[in-house]
């Protein structure tokens, strides 16, 4: 049994009933076994109800009952996605055995269509990293590397789809953590249009800017899981109605006759040269297929990074405070402290990427800063906004390299937190704009790293970029992984 | 000089749920941390809903105090950590980004004083700490957090009172506006709480927390007052702080370095989009509001000319001007007000009271017509009153079964002065020399006919009678 295929392609195998889903489930939770511990993808695998539910779908799909779109397709979800009943630990001490009453949108959307929640999957504390080596719980490696990160935050999500753990993964995506993995690990992954997927029951981080988005093998499985947990949710005041778009429909469309902008500032310094030379090939071979590809400047890009951390951290500041360990944590009875005593020793449990993003957020947000720091951010934010508003005039897509450079070893850049942020200088526009943007595996480097390549559309242009990203695809062949 | 500034904490108790969920608004007399869901509890990975017919109701008190509603409003989180607070901080409107909050720049007037409000923030209640423990070594506090996310209105007054009584009494008018307009029931309790802060002269401000009722606002104030006032006379400086009424001893307590200048690191709330509020939809509000009191006054004194003072204390009472409005028709209605006024609020002044009366609108205008038309003197008529409030019968059933029908025709009312003559010669011969004593004699006859005959005829024949 092939655990290479694609979702899209198990999808169709199991409602012919080509294979068993049990076999499948089984195989794959097999496979985490053996090579888990050298990745650390997950952090929780539930086994025995993957298989539970395997056996069910196998016995409805025989009888031909009526069965979810997924036909049992296995899924991991990143630990910041709550579950009901399975530990929601946000990689974190501070919510080690959190258990949340309820499932997030996207989790209960996915079981309704009978998706298999295999396990949760890995992540830098709270979502805040790039490398997946803030986590409680240890790093992630990189499946094709296991000495370099798998990027992050959502480097568990990236991982597991790379290993063959599992054919797709939700993660999340705050300053381009499911987009920074994505191109690590040669995968496909998604950030979508700002209030395109429900977040209620994502722990937020910065919730003003992150999305929930689908990492999986190809363009269109992504287009796929697209479907199910896109739209309009009561829970959430921010998603918006935007009516039903079916993804996965003329995919095939091609880019030809696309105008498509080459972002100047995200490939000139800093940039690695295999990352530079993949995205010249990504582009000419674009322009083979009939796109038009011209320059497009985006100054604000400059000021992305330090609005993006200044924003994020603000809202971190905000969003983590509720972890006092009074309602719910881990284990540290109240008994004997004054209360601000006991906050403090309960909050010193948090680590060091966290504590540090929470104390820069107070900072710009206290009396006397906030317009030095915060609302010049938002300053930034609205400029990037109205350059790409006047960008997309000219253009159907903006291009760029997922990240400028190559996966780098685990432990390399821990120390130097503000090497690390640089990395987002390619992702975190569309965050801070609330534009889609995709991830595409493109090539290979020389060392056998992976290389992704970026593409940008405008709010809710999902369809059509997923149709670029498709063709993106389409023009290269990758190695298989052969952990 | 006394500056007084009000901040007035109101629960929209009128709300079925929340403000940012579907829990139930009122969470009274419930187990502890029953009425909590994932929302109002702040589980990671909950966002807040919010209650649209909050804004609504927030609008209509904004409206009601003549505030400015911008286009748009927004929300902020105050953050600061406190157990009673789930999420550790508070979702709330800030204005100092521009004006977001439900309301500014609005007044009312108090006794011809004008108070400015200075804005109305919509908001939620944290959850409540419950002490236990005889002393400090035992006390355990316990959070109760059936309360977390109550849909809450600030607000915020200027400066503007110069007395205790100026504010007792704008927090008397205060809560029967809220009423009137379906809000709240300011008489739950803790719907409606206030903090005060005071200054004299160019003085530092001090803020007094923690008042449980209106007349120990009033009381606190005073006290706060004395206390200042003797400290300036001593020459030394009033400190600014927070101080906190002990009702037991009723004093103002310092409370030390506890609420010092804190800093809220005021943020966005994005989980909220902004609320437009367009012209359609406050149009749409003001039409589902009740006519204001004052409104009602004007139209007490213009439609149907009840002296000022009358209109004032029929519309600031909600439960009284409906009963009029419900009574009176065009020829009936000054006299329907004056039995409201005079007589039926003398009955029934307190909430419990207004609750008990078994009078119905009916009674009220036969009443008025009964006397209008000569058939009951207003003397029987406050005893039919009487009756009909505690019984609930007929005003015809109460004017038999108490003999209250009016004397008014001249034969009978004839006999009896002709009695009274008889009884009186002293007084007959006295007013015969100085007609204004005659109404000595009138109240003889009025005794003889416990006060039902009328008293025009009665005068009438008395004049004849005596020749003056």
């Amino acid at each position: 049994m092939n655990l290479g295929i694609s979702a899209t392609e198990f999808v169709s195998q199991a409602k012919e009933g080509a294979l068993s889903v049990e076999e499948f489930v089984a195989k794959t939770l097999d496979r985490i076994k053996k090579i888990d511990e050298k990745i650390h993808a997950f952090i929780t695998v539930d086994s025995q109800n993957a298989l539970d539910k395997a056996k069910a779908i196998d016995k409805k799909i025989k009888s031909k009952e009526k069965t979810g779109i997924c036909f049992g397709m296995p899924i991991s979800l990143k630990d910041n996605i709550c579950t009901a009943g399975l530990k929601t630990t946000c990689a974190s001490k501070m919510l080690e055995n959190f258990v949340a009453p309820y499932d997030a949108t996207v989790t209960s959307r996915l079981k309704s269509e009978d998706a298999i929640i295999l396990g949760k999957v890995n992540l830098d504390e709270f979502a805040m990293g790039s490398t997946t080596e803030f986590s409680y719980f240890g790093p992630t490696k990189n499946p094709w590397n296991p000495e370099y990160v798998p990027g992050g935050s959502s480097g568990g999500s990236g991982a597991s789809v790379a290993a063959l753990e599992c054919l797709a993964s939700l993660g999340s995506d705050t300053g381009g953590s499911v987009r920074s993995p994505a191109s690590f690990c040669s995968v496909v992954g998604l950030k979508p249009t700002y209030g395109l997927i429900s977040r209620y029951g994502l722990v937020s981080y910065a919730n003003s800017i992150e999305q929930i988005g689908p990492v999986a093998k190809t363009v269109e499985d992504v287009a796929f899981l697209l479907n199910i947990i896109s739209g309009h949710d009561v829970h959430d005041n921010t998603t918006v109605n935007h009516g039903h778009v079916d993804y996965v429909k003329d995919i095939k469309a091609g880019v030809s006759g696309k105008k498509i902008g080459i972002i100047s500032q995200m490939i000139g310094d800093g940039i690695d040269k295999e990352v530079a030379s993949a995205t010249t090939s990504a582009i000419s071979k674009l322009q083979d297929l009939g796109a038009e590809c011209i320059p497009v400047s985006l100054d604000a890009v400059n000021h992305s990074v330090a609005a993006y951390y200044t924003i994020a951290s603000a809202e971190a500041s905000s969003n983590l405070s509720r972890y006092d360990n009074l309602r719910y944590g881990f284990d540290f009875s109240t008994e004997g402290y004054e209360f601000k005593a006991f906050i403090s020793k309960a909050r010193s449990n948090f680590g060091p990427e966290v504590t540090r993003r929470m104390l820069l957020g107070a900072f710009v947000l206290s009396a006397g800063y906030y317009g030095k720091y915060y609302l010049k951010a938002q300053k930034v934010r609205t400029m990037i906004k109205a350059q790409l508003d006047e960008a997309f005039k000219k253009v159907d897509y903006l291009i760029s390299p997922t990240m400028p450079i190559l996966p780098f070893k685990v432990g390399e850049k821990i120390d130097d937190p503000l090497k690390l942020y640089l990395t987002d200088i390619n992702t975190v526009t569309a965050n801070l704009s609330g534009i889609p943007a995709i991830s595409v595996p493109f090539s290979m480097s020389s060392s056998g790293l992976p290389i992704g390549i970026q593409l940008f559309a405008n709010s809710f242009q999902e369809k059509e970029l997923l149709q670029a990203a498709h063709a993106l695809q389409e023009t290269s062949k990758l190695p298989e992984m052969s952990l | 000089m006394t500056k007084i500034g009000l901040e007035i904490h109101c629960q929209l108790t009128k709300l079925a749920s929340k403000l940012f969920c579907s829990c139930k608004a009122e969470y009274r007399n419930l187990e502890p941390n029953s009425n909590i869901c994932p929302v109002c509890a702040g589980l990671p990975g909950s966002l807040p809903l919010l209650n649209k017919k909050a804004v609504e109701k927030a609008a209509m008190i904004s409206l009601a105090l003549g505030c400015k509603i911008p286009g748009k409003i927004g929300f902020f989180r105050k953050n600061y950590f406190y157990p009673d607070l789930p999420k550790n901080f508070q979702i709330t409107q800030y204005n100092a980004y521009g004006p977001t909050s439900i309301g500014s720049d609005g007044k009312m007037e108090i006794e011809g004083k004008e108070i400015r409000i200075r804005r109305i923030q919509l908001e939620e209640d944290p959850g409540r700490l419950v002490y236990e423990g005889t002393s400090e070594k035992t006390m355990i506090t316990l959070v109760d957090y059936n309360r977390a996310g109550t849909p809450l209105v600030e607000i915020v007054t200027e400066p503007d009172f110069e007395t205790p009584k100026q504010v007792r009494k704008f927090l008397n008018v205060l809560a029967d506006l809220v009423e009137n307009i379906g809000v709240s029931d300011p008489y739950l309790e803790g719907a409606m709480r206030v903090d005060g802060n005071i200054s004299e002269g160019d003085g530092n401000r001090v803020e007094i927390k923690n008042v449980g009722s209106f007349s120990d606002i009033e009381k606190a104030l005073l006290f706060e007052i004395t206390r200042q006032q003797s400290l300036v006379e001593r020459g030394i400086e009033v400190q600014a702080e927070t101080r906190h009424w002990d009702e037991a001893r009723r004093i103002t307590v310092s409370s030390r370095s506890k609420e010092e200048e804190q800093d809220y690191r005021y943020l966005p709330e994005a989980d909220i989009p902004i609320v437009l509020i367009g012209n359609e939809s406050l149009d749409k509000i003001s039409t589902q509001m009740p006519e204001s009191i004052v409104a009602r006054k004007e139209r007490y004194v213009k439609k149907y000319g009840m002296p000022a003072q009358v209109a004032d204390v029929l519309s600031s009472d909600r439960f009284y001007s409906d009963l009029f409005d419900k009574s009176h028709n065009e020829k009936n209605a000054k006299e329907v007000s004056n039995i409201i006024t005079t007589d039926l609020m003398g009955f029934a002044d307190t909430r419990e009271k207004k609750l008990e009366l078994k009078i119905t609108s009916k009674h009220i205008s036969d009443l008025a017509d009964s006397i209008l038309e000569n058939k009951l003197t207003r003397n029987s008529g406050k005893l039919a009153l009487q009756e009909m409030v505690k019984t609930g019968k007929a005003l015809t059933d109460v004017i038999s079964s108490l003999d209250l029908g009016h004397v008014s025709d001249a034969g009978s009312i004839e006999k009896i002065i002709d009695e009274v003559f008889k009884e009186e010669e002293k007084a007959v011969a006295e007013a015969k020399q100085n007609p204004d004593t005659i109404n000595y004699l009138v109240g003889k006859v009025m005794k003889k006919t416990k006060g039902k005959a009328d008293p025009a005829t009665t005068l009438d024949i008395l004049r004849k009678k005596l020749s003056v």
